[in-house]
C-alpha cells in the first residue's frame, strides 16, 4: 500500500539537505531567534517568559516552537507548488506511488525537521530552557509535532489553492502569521472583542497554543484532550477537503 | 490476439475546449504505433487518457485489458511512462531515481546498470537532475519508463530537445523494445521520426484523429504524386515527356524539366523514356511525398506552423 515511502521519504530528506539555504532558513533562523531572544531576555528560571504589550507572559519555546512549526508548514506549501510547477508530481504519479505515499513522505520529512529543529534549539539554547525543563522536553516535542501535524493539513489547503509556486511562501504567510496573531499567544482571547472570540474558536492555533503553553508549563495531557481533539478535527476537516480540491498539475 | 490498446469514441473537454474529439484507434502487441500532428492537436491528452492520469468524458479504454482510470495501480505496474516536460526534484541524483523507480514496481526491475549504459548516462549516476542537459534530462526520463521492463511503453516526445545523434540512439533503443515483444506508444511532431520509426501512424488534428495507417500506406493514398526533376546535356524535346501515361505536367527551364505524375511506375517510366531516346541526362532526382505531404495535404497546412 505505502510502497516506497521509506526511500522517497529518505530522497526528500536529502535533496532538501543539498539546498543550503532552504535547510539554514529552517533550521538555523528559528534555533538564531531562540537564542538572541533567549538572550535578551534572560532566563527567568523555571520557564523563560516575557511580557508583551504587558497583557501577558509568553513562554520563549512556545514562541520560537510555534514558529518552526508555522516556518516548516510554509516549506511545504513552497516545496508542493514547486513540485506540482515543475511537473514533479504529476512524474512521481505515474508511477504505482499512490499519492497518499508521495504526500506522507513530505509530512514525515516536515515533522522530523521540526523535531529536529526543536531538539536543535534546546541543545544549543539550553540555559534559556530552564533547570527543570528537560522533563517536560519529550512532552513538548509530541506537543509540537501533534500541533504541526494539524497545521501542516492546513498547509495542504494552501497548496491546494496558491496559482503559482512564486506565491506560494507570501500566501502562506499571510494566511499562517494572522491566525497565530489571534491564537491567544499575546494577548488573552478574553480580552478579545466577542466576535473575535468566537472567530478564535475556530483557529486550530488557538488549540496548538493552549496545548503548547500547557504542557511546558507541566500540565497532563489529560487537562487538554479538548485542544487535542480540536486539532484532531481540524487535520481530519483539511485532509478531507485538500483530497477533494488538491491539484497535481 | 485482443488489442494491447483500444480506444473508442474517446471524448475530452477542459472548459469550452475540445481536446480530444471522438478519438478511436487500436495498438497491436508489438508495434511501434505512433500519434502524429501539430502541438496542440491533443496527442498527450489522448497519450494521458490512455496512461490513467486523465479520465475522458465519454468513451471507452482498455489497455492489456484493463480500464486506466479504475484500475490504475495495476496497470501503472505494466507499463512504463515517459511524460513531456516533466521534471524530477533538483537535487535528486541519477541513481537515486532509478533506484526509487526500480523499488516501486512488483516485478523484477529491469538491469539498471545495462540501462544507464544503454542510454549513456553511467557517467552522470551521480550527477543531480538540476545539472543534466535537456538531452540528459530525456535520457533519464526513458531510463526511468523502461525500468520495469514494461509491456507497453508510453513516449510523448521522446527525442524532443535532443541533437541528431542522440536522437538515432534513441530510436535504436525504441526499435529494440519492439524487438524484445514490447508494444510502443509515442507521440511526436516530427515527421522524419514518425516516418523512420512508426510501424503504424495516427494523424491528428484539432483533437480529431484523420487517419491510420502505415507510413506508406497513408502516402500511397493520400499523395500519390511523384516528381522527377531532371536535367539534359543536350535540348529535348518536351513533348517526349508528356507522351508518357499519367503524366500530368512537364515544365522545362532550359534542359532541366520538372515532371509531375501520379503512381509508383511513373519514376521507371521516365527512366525508360530517357533510355529509348538515348538522352543523356547530366542531373536526375526523384522528389516523393513524405509523411509532411500527407500532413499538409489533409490538414491545409504544415505541421510546423
Amino acid at each position: 500500500m505505502l510502497r516506497g515511502l521509506g526511500k522517497l521519504t529518505w530522497i526528500e530528506i536529502k535533496v532538501f539537505m543539498r539546498e543550503p539555504m532552504g535547510a539554514f532558513g529552517t533550521i538555523g533562523i528559528p534555533v538564531l531567534l531562540y537564542v538572541i531572544l533567549g538572550h535578551i531576555l534572560g532566563s527567568k528560571p523555571p520557564s523563560s517568559s516575557f511580557t508583551a504589550a504587558g497583557y501577558t507572559a509568553v513562554h520563549l519555546p512556545v514562541l520560537v516552537a510555534l514558529f518552526i512549526s508555522i516556518n516548516t508548514v510554509l516549506s511545504l506549501v513552497t516545496i508542493i507548488s514547486i513540485y506540482r510547477e515543475g511537473g514533479i508530481l504529476k512524474r512521481l504519479r505515474a508511477t504505482p506511488l499512490r499519492p497518499q505515499t508521495i504526500l506522507s513522505a513530505h509530512v514525515i520529512v516536515k515533522l522530523l525537521l521540526t523535531a529536529a529543529t526543536l531538539a536543535l534549539m534546546f541543545l544549543v539554547g539550553r540555559r534559556y530552557s530552564g533547570p527543570d525543563a528537560p522533563v517536560h522536553l519529550f512532552s513538548f516535542t509530541l506537543a509540537l509535532l501533534v500541533s504541526t501535524l494539524s497545521i501542516l493539513s492546513i498547509g495542504f489547503l494552501i497548496a491546494s489553492i496558491v496559482p503559482t509556486a512564486r506565491f506560494a511562501q507570501p500566501i502562506g504567510a499571510v494566511i499562517l502569521y494572522p491566525m497565530l496573531g489571534i491564537s491567544g499567544l499575546f494577548v488573552p482571547i478574553t480580552m478579545f472583542p466577542p466576535v473575535l472570540q468566537a472567530v478564535c474558536r475556530f483557529n486550530p492555533f488557538t488549540y496548538a497554543v493552549s496545548l503548547l503553553q500547557g504542557i511546558w508549563v507541566g500540565d497532563s495531557w489529560l487537562a487538554h484532550t479538548g485542544d487535542l481533539a480540536a486539532l484532531a478535527l481540524v487535520f481530519v476537516v483539511c485532509t478531507a477537503l485538500s483530497a477533494r480540491v488538491f491539484r497535481w498539475e | 490476439m485482443p488489442p494491447v490498446i483500444q480506444v473508442s469514441s474517446v471524448r475530452k473537454t477542459y472548459g469550452r475546449t475540445i481536446a480530444v474529439d471522438e478519438a478511436s484507434f487500436e495498438v497491436n502487441q508489438g508495434e511501434i504505433f505512433g500519434l502524429i500532428g501539430p502541438n496542440g492537436a491533443g496527442k498527450t491528452t489522448t497519450m494521458e487518457c490512455i496512461e490513467g492520469l486523465r479520465k475522458p468524458d465519454r468513451g471507452s479504454i482498455a489497455v492489456l485489458g484493463l480500464d486506466p482510470f479504475r484500475q490504475v495501480y495495476k496497470l501503472q505496474d505494466r507499463i512504463g511512462v515517459q511524460l513531456q516536460q516533466a521534471q524530477l526534484q533538483k537535487r535528486i541524483k541519477v541513481w537515486e531515481a532509478i533506484d526509487l523507480w526500480a523499488s516501486l514496481y512488483n516485478k523484477k526491475p529491469a538491469d539498471a546498470e545495462r540501462l544507464l549504459s544503454q542510454l549513456g548516462l553511467t557517467e552522470k549516476r551521480n550527477t543531480w537532475f538540476m545539472n543534466l542537459s535537456g538531452g540528459q534530462r530525456q535520457r533519464l526520463f526513458i531510463a526511468l519508463a523502461l525500468i520495469n521492463d514494461p509491456e507497453v511503453v508510453f513516449l510523448d516526445e521522446l527525442t524532443t530537445g535532443l541533437d541528431p545523434q542522440a536522437r538515432r540512439a534513441i530510436w535504436d533503443l525504441v526499435r529494440d523494445i519492439r524487438s524484445r515483444g514490447k508494444t510502443v506508444f509515442l507521440t511526436t511532431h516530427l515527421m522524419e521520426e514518425a516516418e523512420r520509426l512508426c510501424d503504424r501512424v495516427a494523424i491528428m488534428e484539432h483533437g480529431r484523429i484523420i487517419d491510420i495507417d502505415t507510413p506508406n500506406g497513408l502516402v500511397a493514398r493520400h499523395c500519390p504524386e511523384r516528381t522527377v526533376v531532371l536535367s539534359t546535356s543536350a535540348p529535348v524535346d518536351s513533348d517526349l515527356f508528356r507522351a508518357i501515361s499519367n503524366i500530368e505536367s512537364v515544365e522545362s527551364e532550359g534542359n532541366e524539366f520538372t515532371i509531375r505524375g501520379r503512381g509508383d511506375d511513373l519514376v521507371t517510366a521516365v527512366i525508360t523514356c530517357l533510355s529509348e531516346h538515348r538522352i543523356r541526362v547530366t542531373d536526375f532526382r526523384a522528389i516523393l511525398p513524405n509523411l509532411e505531404d500527407v500532413f499538409i495535404k489533409l490538414t491545409g497546412r504544415s505541421i510546423r506552423e
